[in-house]
């Protein structure tokens, strides 16, 4: 198999039992308040992450090109409460327009 | 026979779910767009319609095509999807029947319907939340399928900026979890491990090491 055969079957198993776990398990107990304090904040730390990898790397170096452009165009969208849909086209737009003009 | 006041408490999370349908049906066509490159026609298409959690499904396909390996993309997708634990255990006692019901209703958890189904009080309404997820998984599936069917015929992905929507659409959804106590301070240092991490670690290891930032979760004040 593929790593991106590999890829979904871990991630469809791995996301099932998560999403099953608080359901079959608990019904009406609670987590340590530490626990939920970290599982809450994985998400913002991984998207973050994400965000700056997919913007400032190329595979191990790190450079500043259109993708930070659509990202500063996004980051606008952002801050004017746009919607993802919108957020994700002016990125697009954004990056598009600096590599037309370079 | 359907009673028709039972049918009915699903109706305000249909109705919602409509709108969310369309934003899944947009997001998912980008999703299709940049993950044909990476994974070919039809391993998009089966992953959201088998993971239906576009989060996690742009995460680990941006490991993939940055040159991770599986077992990092799993580890980073899996994170994504880490948030569905607390918000099915934050939902648990909305949940009822044999344990494979609630393994399987429990899979209509996606964000807007959890969301959209708490009351407030600590209560979670079981109709809304799975009316509201009704409509959005075939439009995601749709839009995967639009998208990977039609990528190709957009022309070249890096002229229409299209890579600069993996991280815009991971910023808009960040942009939700700002108000989390320690949020912003977690974003920071995340930020500082995984780009002082590129250059000494093979790709999608980086995004892997930065989530360790959450532990920030656990020093009080």
């Amino acid at each position: 198999m593929s790593d991106v055969w590999i890829t979904i079957a871990g991630l469809v198993i791995a996301t099932a039992v998560i999403k099953a776990a608080g359901p079959v398990l608990l019904a009406g107990r609670e987590l340590p308040r530490g626990a939920y304090a970290v599982i809450s904040l994985l998400a913002p730390a991984l998207l973050t992450a994400l965000i700056v990898t997919d913007t400032f790397a190329r595979e191990q170096e790190l450079s500043v090109d259109a993708r930070a452009a659509g990202l500063a165009c996004a980051g606008v969208a952002v801050a004017l409460r746009a919607p993802l849909v919108v957020i994700v086209l002016v990125a697009a737009v954004g990056a598009a327009a600096v590599r037309a003009v370079t | 026979m359907t009673e028709p006041g039972r049918m009915a408490r699903y109706r305000p999370g249909l109705r919602a779910g409509v709108g969310f349908g369309a934003a899944a049906f947009v997001v998912g066509i980008s999703f299709g767009v940049v993950a044909e490159p990476v994974m070919g026609k039809v391993a998009p298409i089966v992953m959201s319609a088998l993971l239906f959690a576009g989060a996690s499904q742009f995460g680990a396909v941006a490991v993939l095509a940055a040159g991770g390996d599986a077992a990092t993309a799993i580890a980073t997708g899996a994170m994504l999807n880490a948030r569905f634990l607390p918000m099915g255990v934050a939902a648990a006692s909305a949940f009822h029947g044999s344990r494979l019901r609630r393994a399987l209703e429990s899979q209509a958890i996606v964000d807007a319907s959890w969301a959209l189904a708490s009351r407030g009080d600590g209560e979670f309404d079981r109709e809304v939340m799975l009316g509201a997820t009704v409509p959005q998984y075939p439009a995601w599936l749709a839009g995967t399928v639009i998208g990977v069917l039609f990528g190709d015929t957009l022309g070249d992905p890096q002229t229409l900026g299209l890579d600069a929507i993996f991280p815009a659409f991971f910023l808009g959804l960040l942009a939700a979890e700002l108000r989390r106590p320690r949020a912003v301070a977690t974003v920071a240092l995340a930020a500082v491990i995984a780009l002082g991490l590129t250059p000494l670690l093979p790709p999608g290891l980086p995004v892997l090491v930065a989530s360790s930032a959450a532990l920030i979760g656990l020093w009080r004040r």
